[in-house]
């Protein structure tokens, strides 16, 4: 290469001084903004043209757990920056045990979710218009067919996401546990984290307007 | 180091060095090669740009010979033909899915692919003097994500209840509920096949993105770049934020389908004109998807056939810019006739002739590109020249509909289908076969046999004005488009001549289409060797032979100047290669010490 015009400092030289896949897990969040940015939109929009269809939040979701779940993500989002921290300093067995807390936290996150659609469903709110349409023949039903779609198709689709993130958390567990990971090679864990504080803040914005307006 | 970064640095430097080869099923079937993957995206699309031409080619026999056996229809289904003594006419329900599908197949299935998938892969890395893209093997999964999506949306085609007929905008609550179509698994094979290759171009959207902003080579400055891929970069944005749009209102859709919920369907509480603002809101974008690359494969052949700099090359790079904005605050215009509050339909009617601007800027340039150039008026030309006068024509009938009061005469009249042809078909398609023809020796190392392309060229050219320009004619008379028998009504009975006449066009301009096919297979084995440089092009892709090599660049060029200077004052030749040097050295500036980006581990 012809280092020597570059190095006359002629030839401007391009690029980011950000490595490829951050950049690209950058790039990619921002397009998972948009996907958020439809679901959350279309409940803003189908809330206010229709108020009917949809109940109170606190009369049909169990806020409080809810709000324990919340503080346990946020949580999950503390230890996965003291794991990037402790393997900025190059310290594998801090890097592990701080991702093992991520992972157990997240998956608990994903097991209340689901024990919270369980008794939801229980209750009778569920995301099927037509059977709100069909009246008491399928029993009491809370809610209203609007709320219940729009509530379980943003909430799943951030479950979703926790829940594939919970799966590349294991998956970085794994490099780690196999000392890929050092104080000069941490692209993996810093990229995991981007995503990992990206679900942490969807679900956030979700909490505050599924459940608390 | 990771095993995957290790296998990826050993690719790349396997182009440098030890050059060996792939296994047949690394090389040409799950391959991570950029250009490789260009061409299974150009084969693929080209493929079904032909199953889109035979759809139409159906749809216009009904509309030329209303309720007349159609030949060769006796070997369809009984689902999609009636048979009589006479032989087979066409059922008004497989009529709807012909003209969904060849929308949908057209625009994400050929159209798209071909600009984005084929030209986004080829051009790129080359142009920007990359070895390869950011990430191959996620370029190899956007690959593999769009043919099953295609697989899915021809097997719809067989399944029961026949394929998806609410059109391509697939509107609520016509698509939401089977009852209304009479389409169940169709629809929701539509629906996933959609998801799919939406996914697939987003994933694409990521690698063009990273790779434009960090993988230039040095010396390759923003205003550098060839005005391709300013275009391909500008529509990778699209794409990345449009998509997403899309996905979560197929999503929406799929689940009022499939499990009952209501977002969409008014007969329990839902909201049929959410559909229709969540698609038009990816749909707007989507349209600019369908053109900026294809003006940047004009920008870039025309450039070089008329032996001259573009005119105003950073106008055109802002006009892109801006072109990509404002599509974003377009959507309404889509929706005049929905229903909306008026002072919301003139703020899109006026933001919608705003765009207007942009796109006069880059015709006007293009049309200064030519005055008193040195025209080689070659078929890539040709064909070019073409996209530039019919872009005029699609995008003047644009603002016909743009404006409010006029929409409200045309909407959904053929006036529609014409001025979307004469974009999409005058305008796109014609810059596809520019690229083409123009990208074809760097893709085979022959070219495309010139008399071929010229007869192609000029039958293709006056039999789609033929089909298209009588189209704006029957839409003023109120022929409505997506109708299957418009002969059902007494007022547009007078309009069967006319309607005879654009299908006999049609069915030869699909014929003509052959000789394009034919000669693109003989040229790849019988065509003229074509050297490096075939076109005296200034940018990258040609200092690399034909076909590059794996890993594109002997070495990673050093890149000195801007894409264009033909006939510059510099040079003894008539063109000057970005990678050659100033005569005189710069002023010196001060440049900051240079900082080449280090790839962590995984």
């Amino acid at each position: 290469m012809t280092t020597q015009a570059m190095t006359a400092g002629r030839v401007p030289m391009p690029g980011m001084k950000v490595y490829n896949l951050k950049l690209g897990m950058w790039v990619f969040l921002l397009s998972e903004v948009m996907f958020f940015t439809g679901l959350i939109g279309s409940y803003i929009i189908l809330r206010f043209a229709h108020p009917e269809h949809f109940a109170n939040p606190g009369e049909v979701l169990n806020v409080n757990l809810t709000a324990i779940n919340t503080f346990l993500l946020i949580c999950s989002s503390v230890t996965m920056v003291k794991a990037y921290a402790a393997i900025q300093q190059g310290d594998q067995q801090g890097l592990k045990k701080w991702l093992l807390f991520t992972i157990l936290m997240g998956a608990s996150f994903v097991g209340v979710q689901v024990y919270e659609y369980i008794q939801l469903v229980g209750e009778g709110f569920v995301p099927m218009a037509e059977l709100y349409a069909a009246g008491e023949a399928h029993g009491e039903l809370i809610g209203g067919p609007l709320y219940g779609a729009t509530f379980y198709t943003m909430t799943g689709f951030h479950g979703t996401h926790v829940s594939i993130g919970v799966g590349c958390l294991c998956f970085t567990y794994w490099r780690a546990a196999k000392g890929e990971y050092t104080a000069d090679s941490l692209g993996g864990v810093e990229i995991m984290g981007l995503y990992w504080h990206f679900v942490d803040l969807v679900w956030i914005i979700l909490f505050t307007i599924v459940y608390l307006i | 180091m990771s095993t995957i970064e290790q296998e990826m640095v050993h690719t790349v430097e396997g182009g440098h060095h030890d050059h060996h080869e792939l296994p047949f099923i690394r090389k040409y079937i799950f391959a991570t090669d950029h250009k490789m993957i260009a061409k299974q995206f150009m084969f693929v699309s080209l493929f079904f740009l032909v199953i889109g031409g035979l759809l139409a080619a159906m749809m216009r026999w009904q509309l030329g010979f209303p309720n007349q056996p159609m030949p060769g229809g006796s070997i369809l289904p009984d689902a999609m033909m009636a048979p009589t003594p006479s032989g087979a006419i066409m059922l008004p329900e497989f009529y709807n899915s012909l003209l969904t599908m060849h929308g949908t197949i057209m625009i994400f299935f050929a159209i798209m692919p071909l600009l984005v998938g084929l030209f986004g892969n080829l051009l790129i890395p080359l142009q920007i003097g990359a070895e390869d893209m950011a990430f191959p093997r996620l370029n190899m999964i956007s690959f593999w994500l769009a043919v099953p999506a295609g697989i899915l949306m021809l097997v719809s085609f067989a399944v029961e209840g026949g394929a998806a007929g609410a059109g391509w905008t697939s509107y609520a609550p016509l698509s939401a509920s089977g009852e209304f179509t009479g389409v169940y698994l169709g629809q929701q094979l539509w629906l996933v096949s959609l998801t799919t290759i939406g996914f697939s171009s987003l994933v694409g959207a990521v690698n063009y993105i990273s790779t434009v902003i960090n993988m230039r080579a040095p010396g390759m400055t923003w205003f550098r770049m060839p005005l391709s891929t300013w275009a391909l970069f500008i529509t990778a944005i699209l794409v990345l934020l449009a998509i997403p749009i899309l996905a979560g209102a197929l999503i929406m859709l799929l689940f009022d389908q499939t499990i009952g919920t209501g977002f969409f369907r008014p007969e329990v509480g839902g909201e049929p004109l959410l559909w229709q603002h969540l698609f038009w809101f990816f749909g707007h974008p989507e349209v600019y998807i369908l053109i900026l690359p294809a003006m940047g494969i004009a920008s870039e052949v025309i450039s070089n056939r008329a032996r001259k700099p573009i005119f105003g090359y950073h106008s055109m790079v802002l006009a892109l810019i801006s072109i990509g904005f404002l599509g974003w605050i377009v959507w309404g215009h889509h929706m005049f006739m929905s229903g909306m509050n008026p002072l919301l339909g003139t703020s899109f009617m006026i933001s919608t002739m705003a765009i207007a601007v942009p796109s006069a800027i880059k015709t006007f340039n293009w049309m200064a590109t030519v005055w008193k150039g040195d025209l080689h008026l070659d078929s890539p030309m040709l064909y070019a020249l073409a996209f530039v006068s019919m872009f005029i024509i699609g995008g003047l009938s644009g603002i016909f509909m743009a404006s409010t009061p006029v929409d409200i005469y045309i909407h959904d009249t053929y006036f529609i289908v014409a001025h979307l042809h004469y974009v999409l078909f005058g305008g796109s398609l014609f810059a596809i076969f520019a690229g083409i023809t123009f990208w074809y020796p760097k893709m085979f190392g022959r070219m495309m046999n010139e008399r071929i392309n010229k007869v192609h060229f000029a039958f293709t050219f006056v039999l789609y004005n033929l089909v298209f320009w009588p189209m704006h004619n029957l839409g003023l008379q109120g022929m409505m488009r997506r109708i299957y028998d418009f002969t059902q009504y007494e007022y547009l009975v007078p309009l069967q001549p006319m309607n005879r006449f654009i299908s006999i066009c049609v069915f030869l301009l699909v014929a003509t289409q052959a000789l394009y096919a034919f000669n693109f297979f003989w040229s790849m084995f019988r065509g003229e060797k074509a050297g490096n440089n075939p076109w005296d092009s200034n940018t990258l892709e040609w200092t690399v032979p034909s076909p590059p090599p794996h890993g594109n660049f002997p070495e990673i060029p050093v890149v000195y100047r801007g894409p264009y200077e033909y006939s510059s004052p510099e040079s003894d030749t008539d063109f000057l290669p970005q990678t050659t040097p100033p005569r005189k050295p710069a002023v010196q500036q001060w440049i900051p010490e240079p900082v080449t980006p280090t790839p962590e581990g995984f």
